[in-house]
């Protein structure tokens, strides 16, 4: 039987693990090599690595750190964080990621999807896209922003998350900067609008904050990602640092609800 | 010793670092000339499209030194995801021909069968049913399985060839099996532990 997948998100910054609270309030989680460690000894599905600060520096991936968290790595792997280049995505999965994501390049340039898919595969390119809730009182629906959730792009979502689906991407993640750092919940009408428009595989990231959360995404959609930050590195109502995943028995029970 | 094949397509890399850390010797041949006598089995990984992964390993020049250690002295071979494909006769996904090993050909999962929203690629954690006992699938738990990432499935013309399947839509030969010749879809140098114990059989076969 295939299974959902339940994807923890780190985030690097500085060159150490970070959380953030609606892309703002970095919290010092501690060492990426180390909480990757302690994820493969809790066997998670599958693991994002995302560098933020690499696209607003305007500098190419942390090639070293790549593939320091590769080879520990016994999980697929994605990174995502400053790639504008087809030979970038190429050195990343060389250095022994699965995948590379992208998010503003893609943005700005549709056909740079179309150059990734042909160099390392579809099944290897994964699309970010940071969303918020469109301001102003009779506005509707959600628009992306890329660097950190600083410049507001000017494509539409829906047409975006449409052609993408066209291009046969290997997967799409919808981050929600509204939801990010809360832990009240996914945003599930957004993962709704966002499933009814494509049929790649989707994951949803932004304000998981319990099992629960993760519980109510699976009921609904069935086959779809589910990726959490703060939910896999805090404990409790106070945020202590601690990095945790659903056991197998926990997950099993998750999948029968 | 065991040979990983790196014409540049797979994760070289990830599966190094599981014999690493199991301190069981290999070498990356990345030469024909790198096909020397003390290689004593083959590892032939692959990620991306049929017909760019069949011409890198043309370019290579290592079809020639592959088809006589495989087929004349017989030295067991593991192909991973698109190595496995590979395989076969021919591919929906190409035009060029297939290594030829074991008989079938390569097809497109058809969407309208697959029971989910999310149609391709398969893409996740999926468990593997066992068609007899095998020295490389002991000790393996089936149920949690192996993480597969792919749009086209092995259709072997001969059932006696499948060693699992899995279910996505329909049943699908997740893993391949004629004498010494072995082919995975899923990814074994990604799935904790799963994966390495296979890896593990492979190398004690």
């Amino acid at each position: 039987m295939l299974r959902p997948r339940i994807i923890p998100c780190l985030l690097i910054h500085n060159k150490g693990l970070y959380k953030t609270v609606n892309f703002k309030n970095h919290k010092y989680v501690g060492d990426p090599l180390n909480a990757v460690k302690i994820f493969n000894e809790k066997e998670v599905d599958e693991l994002f690595v995302l560098d933020i600060d690499a696209t607003v520096e305007q500098r190419s991936p942390d090639f070293s750190l790549i593939e320091n968290l590769a080879a520990e790595c016994r999980m697929p792997f994605c990174y995502g964080g400053g790639v504008t280049s087809v030979e970038q995505a190429k050195k990343i999965i060389e250095l022994g990621a699965e995948k590379v994501a992208i998010s503003s390049s893609v943005v700005d340039n549709l056909s740079f999807v179309k150059d990734l898919s042909v160099s390392i595969g579809s099944q290897s390119v994964v699309v970010v896209l940071d969303v918020k809730k469109k301001q102003g009182l009779f506005k509707k629906g959600h628009e992306i922003f890329t660097h950190n959730g600083q410049k507001k792009a000017k494509v539409d979502l829906l047409s975006l998350v449409e052609s993408l689906n066209q291009l046969n991407i290997g997967e799409l993640v919808i981050n929600s900067i509204d939801n990010d750092g809360k832990m009240n919940g996914y945003d599930m009408d957004l993962a709704e609008k966002i499933r009814s428009h494509i049929d790649v595989p989707l994951t949803i990231l932004g304000g998981a904050g319990s099992i629960r959360d993760i519980e109510l995404l699976i009921s609904k959609f069935e086959i779809i990602g589910a990726s959490a930050g703060s939910l896999f590195v805090f404990k409790g109502k106070y945020r202590a640092v601690l990095i945790n995943y659903p056991t197998r028995e926990e997950k099993e029970k998750l999948l029968l609800s | 010793m065991i040979a990983i094949v790196n014409y540049g397509s797979g994760n070289i890399r990830a599966i190094g670092n599981i014999f690493d850390r199991c301190n069981i010797a290999y070498k990356v041949v990345e030469k024909r000339e790198g096909f020397s006598s003390e290689i004593t089995k083959l590892i032939l990984p692959g990620v991306g499209a049929f017909d760019e992964t069949m011409g890198m390993l043309k370019e290579s020049g290592f079809i020639e030194p592959l088809n006589e250690l495989v087929l004349i002295k017989k030295l067991p071979i593991l192909g991973i995801c698109v190595g496995m494909q590979i395989m076969s006769n021919h591919s929906e996904e190409g035009v060029l021909d297939g290594l030829g090993w074991i008989p079938g050909s390569v097809k497109k999962f058809d969407k309208e069968f697959i029971p989910y929203d999310t149609k391709l690629p398969h893409l996740g954690w999926n468990s593997i049913n066992l068609t007899r006992e095998s020295a490389i699938a002991k000790n393996l738990d089936l149920d949690i399985g192996f993480y597969f990432v792919h749009s086209y499935y092995y259709d072997c013309i001969d059932e006696k060839d499948v060693l699992a399947f899995s279910s996505y839509g329909l049943k699908f030969a997740s893993a391949i099996n004629r004498e010494n010749i072995y082919g995975m879809q899923f990814h074994p140098e990604k799935s904790h532990q799963n994966g390495t114990k296979l890896l593990l059989n492979f190398a004690k076969l």
